[in-house]
């Protein structure tokens, strides 16, 4: 392999790092609107009068919407297939509102200061309903957040708005009561995880203009333009072929992104004015009104024999999408099925919930997308489980692990609101991660413990993660390849690069199917006119998916590129062969340049085009996997935890660009360790947001964090492009159950709400003094 | 109300009339169409409006722009003209720094402030020196490695 397996220069980083026009915001044409969203100051409310007569004769504004004047069709945001898993409870603006951020009303002006001005000038007279608030208490509770008849699921996921309740799920194999009284070791434990926010750097952004065929065109930080052009169709009923979605550079989207947010009002003041339309999210609007990592509360039950074999997992969640259900059952099964196959050997599993609204900022797809959530309770089950039996977690963990060539009925029960496939698993090499991990780490030197000082207490901790690559049956991605003169191909994909690197992952591996060099293939990505379909950029699957539709294309095109010289050198194709400079014949008598080739086929001999198009959709979605070991240290005077090292290993298959594998490796477990140790979510009594700016809100910065130790295990998917799978999301999955195992080793103090707090240790350690 | 304003911007002088407090990075980007600074955050918590005015590096977006009057100031436009520049992109390059490349010109010119400041900067130093600076893609790892590459290499530059 000479192409992959390499880490070749991210193809826009030169581009970035001069800070060239790039962003949405960078493109947006110097006259646009400006567009500001007038939003709810109340958790839950109608709207009883609105009055927008003053804010439109203020001298530069151009349009005003409220519910009265938009179209009311009912769509999900969730920038999923179709049709998708999440119920449709969205209107473009609604006559309720139903959390402190909800739109109320969108102003369309000359500029910044005006738009913000006329916002003023809006007078809106609310009916003030009572907020669910708490989730727990959210089922049943006497204010219905969704009351509107529109309001529907597209197939069944136990959408019950009556109820609050925006989906449910269950699922269970083998006799869990019996198992578990049969158990020798038998440990419970709850959790609650928080609304962690992606804080992408670029703020969400798009723009929109009318083009010169009348045609709407939609410039959006998104990380799903084909579902964002059809949602947006959807919402404002225009027939799709009026509507063109271009994704320019985008500035992080972790899942973030996986949503529409300003792309309907950019499109409507845009089609209603003539002129084009900007709306840029500032950092607050982002906190408040984007979307959040689902919270949830899981109960994990899990036993074992006497001899430490697992014999049943229960798994039980509530999960809270807040005011909206964007991804609510996806998410909320996942946290399930990307983590109970970990311990296949359990005879009996049970897994259910149910996902709630409330008059919180809605939740929505997050990188980890509930694995995350989930493996914080198995993980820390695991251990406590250990524990009980006598065993080092580590070794308990390599006991009962899945494993290469292994399958987990959970595979074929849970897909992603739907029927999963069955399918084993063709590479594996957790047990190499482990025991790498445990030698880079040094466990054995350090388990459980060490007295560092008078105060301070450093602990080890474990915990292994699993993902998958794509959804297996329903996402699709494709590629086209197009030879152009002087030799060089265009490789156009309507997958979405969201920072990630894909574009130049993606030309790799066309140019390893070609047997070029990549800087021969120039990537065009996510247009919808312009390039071939791709379900976009989550569950992690541009690398697999994407990455096969383009190995496929690759392929085809240097068999085209074999037979246009075969014909020109008059002999069967069988007998020619292109090496990625030159098409030859077996015999060495004749021979031609791609590039001279390529030229004669556009202008002097047997003239055509060369392209192809090629599609892959998985029927299996194979996990990447991975081990990870958090070092703490506890201040016992001030409840201070600091991570010292965190260590991981991988196992993606073969990483197409190591270094770009590894960046996605490393951003996702600080995103996991922020998660875990920094991001705390606090809310107002009414329910407003309170820590929604970096200053209350911290992400992790340089300062926090210490060693982070990456490596990959050799590793071959035969499935996938060149062995590949996928790493976009699995860095995320082990920090919160790593570092707080890490603690209890440390201190013997459990931490099951994250963040980690001092407050909370230092509390705990009080009582154990006792 | 507007005021003349007069200030060196990247090397060459420059006037515009402005509202005194409208905020140096929109006048930046909007005034001088100079994109490369961004915004994440507008309150001066995300560096990614890290710009140079005389020496000092600052947040563009709390910086009134009546302040700039008869100063110096260096964006990432202005920086990408010299040698400090080449070395430090390349670096970043090498080291693999930049992912959505959203944090990277705040993130370079922070570098090139610490380095102008430390020209051979300890990992403590570097890890202080751009702690005003937030990456939400990266480990920060590569960046810390970028750093110090880049010193090694543009050793006698700064
Ligand atoms: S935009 Fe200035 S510090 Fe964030
Ligand atoms: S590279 Fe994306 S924020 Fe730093």
């Amino acid at each position: 392999m000479k192409e992959v397996n390499k880490s070749v220069p991210k193809k826009d980083g030169m581009g970035l790092t001069v800070g060239k026009p790039a962003y949405t915001e960078d493109l947006a044409p110097q006259n646009a609107l400006t567009v500001k969203v007038l939003r709810s100051p109340y958790p839950f409310a109608r709207i009883k009068n609105i009055d927008t007569e003053k804010a439109e004769k203020l001298k530069g504004v151009k349009c005003v919407l409220t519910y009265k004047n938009v179209p009311r069709n009912i769509v999900t945001r969730a920038g999923q297939g179709y049709p998708e898993p999440s119920p449709h409870d969205k209107f473009i603006l609604d006559e309720y509102v139903r959390y402190i951020g909800d739109e109320v009303a969108a102003v369309a002006a000359e500029d910044e200061v005006t738009a913000v001005e006329a916002l003023k000038l809006i007078e809106v007279e609310y009916e003030k309903l009572e907020p669910v608030l708490d989730f727990e208490r959210a089922e049943g509770h006497p204010s219905i957040i969704h009351p509107e008849k529109e309001a529907h699921e597209m197939f069944p996921t136990g959408f019950n708005p009556s109820k609050n309740i925006a989906a449910e799920y269950h699922m269970s194999f083998g006799d869990l009561d019996k198992t578990l009284k049969k158990c020798d070791y038998v440990v419970s434990e709850r959790y609650y995880t928080q609304a962690q926010n992606h804080t992408a750097m670029e703020t969400h952004s798009s723009f929109a203009y009318v083009d010169i065929n009348g045609r709407l065109n939609i410039v959006s930080s998104t990380q799903t333009p084909f579902h964002a052009r059809r949602i947006v169709g959807e919402a404002l009923g225009l027939p799709l072929d009026k509507i063109r979605v271009i994704k320019p550079r985008i500035g992080g989207g972790y899942g973030g992104k996986q949503a529409l947010h300003g792309e309907f009002l950019v499109a409507l003041v845009a089609l209603r004015t003539g002129r084009s339309a900007k709306l840029i999210y500032t950092r607050e609007e982002v906190f408040e009104a984007t979307y959040t990592r689902h919270p949830m509360r899981i109960d994990v039950t899990i036993g074992a024999d006497k001899d430490g074999n697992i014999k049943a997992i229960d798994m039980e969640i509530l999960s809270n999408t807040g005011a909206y259900a964007e991804h609510a059952l996806t998410v909320f099964m996942v946290a399930g099925s990307k983590t109970l196959p970990l311990y296949n050997k359990a005879e009996a599993v049970r897994f259910g919930g149910k996902v709630v609204y409330t008059n919180h900022t809605p939740a929505g797809a997050f990188r980890g997308y509930g694995a995350v959530q989930g493996n914080f309770a198995l993980e820390a089950t695991i251990d406590k489980l250990a524990l009980a039996v006598g065993k080092d977690p580590v070794e308990f963990r390599v006991q009962n692990m899945i494993k290469e060539g292994e399958t987990s009925p959970v595979f074929k029960i849970m897909g992603e609101g739907t029927e999963g496939v069955d399918m084993t698993v063709d590479s594996c090499k957790l047990e190499y991660c482990v025991k790498r991990g445990m030698e880079l780490c040094g466990w054995k030197d350090k388990y459980p413990r060490k007295q560092i000082g008078k105060n301070k207490v450093r602990g080890i901790g474990s915990a292994i993660a699993m993902q998958g690559s794509g959804i297996p049956c329903i996402d699709m991605g494709s590629a086209v390849i197009k030879l152009n003169d002087g030799g060089f191909f265009n490789l156009m994909v309507g997958a979405t690069d969201i920072g990630t690197g894909s574009d130049t992952i993606l030309a790799q591996i066309a140019a390893e199917a070609l047997g070029v060099s990549t800087d021969k293939v120039v990537v065009y990505s996510s247009d919808t006119d312009l390039t071939p379909f791709d379900c976009g950029a989550y569950a992690s699957s541009t690398t697999y998916v994407s990455g096969n539709a383009v190995y496929r294309a690759g392929r085809k095109m240097k068999g085209l590129i074999e037979k246009a010289g075969a014909e020109r050198f008059g002999v069967s194709k069988d007998e020619v062969e292109f090496d990625g400079e030159f098409i030859r014949t077996k015999d060495g008598r004749n021979s031609v340049s791609l590039s001279q080739l390529s030229t004669e086929l556009y202008y002097s001999n047997k003239q055509k085009q060369l392209m192809v198009c090629e599609s892959f959709c998985g029927e299996v979605s194979p996990p990447p996997f991975l081990a990870g070991f958090a070092e703490v240290e506890v201040d016992l005077e001030t409840g201070k935890v600091d991570l010292i090292d965190y260590t991981a290993v991988v196992d993606c298959g073969t990483p197409i660009n190591p270094n770009l594998a590894r960046i996605q490796i490393e951003g996702g477990l600080v995103q996991g360790i922020g998660m875990t140790m920094f991001e705390g979510v606090k809310y107002g009594e009414n329910g407003k947001l309170l820590t929604n700016n970096f200053l209350q809100y911290r992400i992790p910065s340089r300062k926090d964090i210490n060693k982070l130790t990456v490596e990959f295990a050799e590793s071959y998917e035969p499935s996938g492009p060149f062995g590949a799978k996928s790493v976009g999301e699995i860095g995320t999955d082990t920090p919160p159950a790593a570092i707080t195992n890490a603690i209890y080793n440390a201190i013997g103090v459990r931490v099951t709400k994250l963040p980690v707090t001092p407050e909370y240790i230092l509390m705990e350690l009080k009582k154990k003094m006792k | 109300m507007e005021n003349k304003i007069r200030f060196t911007l990247n090397f060459k002088t420059v006037e515009i009339s402005a509202s005194p407090l409208k905020r140096l990075l929109d006048v930046l980007r909007e005034d001088f169409s100079l994109t490369g600074t961004k915004e994440g955050c507008g309150e001066g918590e995300c560096g990614a409006c890290s710009i140079i005015v005389d020496g000092e590096l600052v947040n563009s977006c709390l910086y009134p722009v009546g302040r700039v009057e008869g100063k110096e100031v260096l964006t990432i436009e202005g920086f990408r003209s010299t040698p400090e520049f080449e070395v430090l992109r390349e670096s970043f390059e090498e080291a693999g720094a930049v992912q959505c490349g959203f944090c990277t010109p705040g993130m370079i010119m922070a570098a090139e402030f610490l380095l102008r400041k430390y020209p051979h900067p300890t990992e403590e130093q570097i890890r202080k020196g751009i702690s005003g600076n937030l990456c939400r893609c990266t480990g920060y790892d590569m960046i810390v490695k970028a750093i110090k590459l880049a010193s090694e290499r543009g050793d006698g530059l700064w």
